[in-house]
């Protein structure tokens, strides 16, 4: 089949200028970034508070604390909701109501982040002032936006992990005599469990690198949260407010501030990948 | 199964697009090249809107010409008048020494930094020494300039916005902006902002203020375009064009037109204190 050889070679270069793609990006954020960290000093640049580029003070770490606040709140958000989805439409919901609220659910996905934060703004930021107080933009309400963006996410790679529970697990469990949520609780979850853990994993990834809904509900203040309903800069946010205007020093600090992220992204996915190869490996054994 | 097809309908459907783009591609650099007589500016977001409402003005004005305007902040006009990414940049702060020596700079009108807070905010006027103090996170309760009981919110603009240096270098001098500060990215999420929340205080440019919100008087003196034209409100900035060298024949026609009586009353129509 010479066409096959053809199309896999074409294929072949395609997939290879990906990856040339991935590795340009990644030699180029670390050749600008990483110098200024050594210039500055990685305790100083990533153990101070102090940012303020007009005098050189370059000190990230308001903005690690505001995207791991942003991110975890997001990621219990988004956790409680897409579980709960998953397992409703795995288990309990009748196969017609599923079959219509999955479609449903990834057209959220599909959604631009743009308006999940102008929604933000003009609703959820005037009721967290007006009911709980504070600005209105703060960590409460970044969480609460990324934790639905992050839904569909989760929502779906939760429910491929729980139809892999093979049917004879919860057979055995309701003919030992388990009540439907007994067999959800003490079987189902616990054999998607890294299945589960990788989904929720992945839904961080996209939290932690999500930036326009961030930048218009977060409010963008560079002191360190103290509550909730503090507002707070991430990092992605810092890169994005600031990239049209930077120069110099200013600029690399910014690449530097993309190689932070970019070192903690990759940390995310590849534990979600190890989880998921462990279960993938499991079940292999099986 | 669903994969494959769903990959043979992403091949049938990619290749259509890709002629579609070469097709659109094509004409695009064409247009570029035949239309000698479109002018491009970049720059603050300050003067942004009324560079659109100018741009919309002298087309209508002169058909054939056309004007493209885009925003990015003062600083990026700069980075676009010297890589020659647009004609003109829009820059609305004084250039600094160094800049100065590298580019032309053109006054189109001046512009008065107002002090805004919410309608419902029973503070009428500030001293510029309160203002700082305030900002610098120095004075925290409303109550200690003559408001109500309750905390301050100032919002401040994004690092390099002409709009934050004109005000650092008019009312913060040497002193630093709380980090606290809410940091909003364009004029118009502060005044979103301002709008809806009666602890908040934030500083955008005379021309922009509205109804909607509540300019503060300054040192007893109103933001007004009669009072910064007489001398007496002092947070005035200039709104500038800049170019790197000698500009084109078409974006000179434009600058001539803004700088024009009739350019200057558009302006001046809008809010912004125009040069006569």
């Amino acid at each position: 089949m010479k066409r096959d050889k053809v199309i896999g070679a074409i294929l072949l270069v395609v997939a290879l200028s990906a990856i040339s793609g991935l590795a340009l990006i990644t030699v180029f954020i670390f050749r600008e970034g990483v110098p200024i960290i050594l210039r500055v000093g990685p305790r100083q640049f990533f153990l101070s508070t102090d940012w303020d580029p007009s005098l050189g003070h370059f000190g990230i770490l308001s903005m690690m604390v505001g995207s791991l606040f942003v991110t975890v709140g997001a990621a219990v958000i988004g956790v409680v909701f897409s579980l709960s989805l998953a397992i409703v439409l795995t288990q309990f919901a009748p196969p017609v109501l599923a079959a219509a609220l999955k479609p449903v659910i990834e057209l959220l996905a599909g959604i631009p982040s743009v308006v999940y934060g102008f929604v933000g703004v003009v609703t959820l930021v005037p009721l967290i002032r007006h009911w709980l107080g504070g600005p209105g933009l703060s960590v409460l309400a970044a969480s609460i936006v990324l934790g639905v963006m992050i839904l569909p996410t989760i929502t779906s790679i939760a429910i491929d992990a729980l139809e892999a529970v093979p049917r004879t697990y919860l057979e055995g469990s309701i003919a030992l005599g388990a009540t439907r949520w007994q067999t959800v609780t003490m079987v189902l979850l616990r054999a998607a469990r890294s299945g589960l853990v990788a989904a929720v994993i992945l839904g961080m990834g996209r939290a932690i690198g999500e930036t326009m809904a961030v930048i218009m509900v977060a409010g963008n203040a560079l002191d360190v949260p103290r509550s909730l309903l503090a507002p707070v800069r991430t990092l992605t946010s810092n890169i994005a407010l600031e990239m049209g205007y930077a120069s110099g020093d200013h600029r690399q600090a910014l690449f530097a501030t993309g190689v932070t992220l970019f070192v903690i992204i990759t940390i995310l996915n590849t534990a979600a990948l190890a989880v998921s190869r462990q279960r993938s490996g499991k079940r292999h054994a099986r | 199964m669903a994969s494959h097809a769903l990959g043979a309908a992403y091949m049938k459907s990619i290749f259509p697009t890709l002629v579609v783009l070469l097709v659109f591609g094509t004409v695009g650099i064409g247009c570029r090249r035949t239309s000698a007589r479109s002018v491009s500016l970049l720059g603050s977001t300050s003067i942004q809107p009324f560079a659109e409402m100018l741009a919309e003005r002298y087309a209508k004005d002169h058909p054939g010409e056309f004007v493209e305007v885009q925003g990015g902040g003062s600083t990026a006009g700069l980075q676009a008048a010297e890589s020659g990414l647009a004609n003109i940049g829009m820059c609305s702060r004084s250039l600094t020494a160094k800049e100065a020596l590298v580019f032309t700079s053109i006054l189109i009108a001046r512009d008065g930094l107002a002090l805004v807070v919410n309608r419902e905010n029973p503070v009428v006027k500030l001293s510029v020494e309160q203002v700082r103090a305030l900002f610098a996170g120095r004075i925290t309760n409303w109550n200690e300039v003559g408001g109500q009981e309750g905390p301050i919110r100032p919002i401040t603009r994004e690092e390099g916005s002409g709009t934050r240096e004109s005000f650092v270098r008019l009312v913060m001098g040497s002193e630093r902006i709380a980090g606290r500060a809410l940091t909003q990215e364009s004029n118009g999420a502060v005044k979103e902002l301002v709008k809806g929340d009666p602890a908040a205080i934030g500083y955008m440019s005379l021309g922009l203020v509205g109804k909607e919100l509540k300019p503060v008087a300054m040192d007893g003196i109103q933001p007004t375009v009669e009072n910064v034209l007489a001398g007496r409100y002092h947070l005035v900035r200039p709104l500038l064009f800049v170019t790197k060298g000698t500009v084109n024949a078409a974006a000179q026609k434009f600058i001539d037109y803004v700088l024009s009586s009739h350019g200057q009353s558009l302006l001046a129509s809008e809010g912004l204190v125009s040069l006569q």
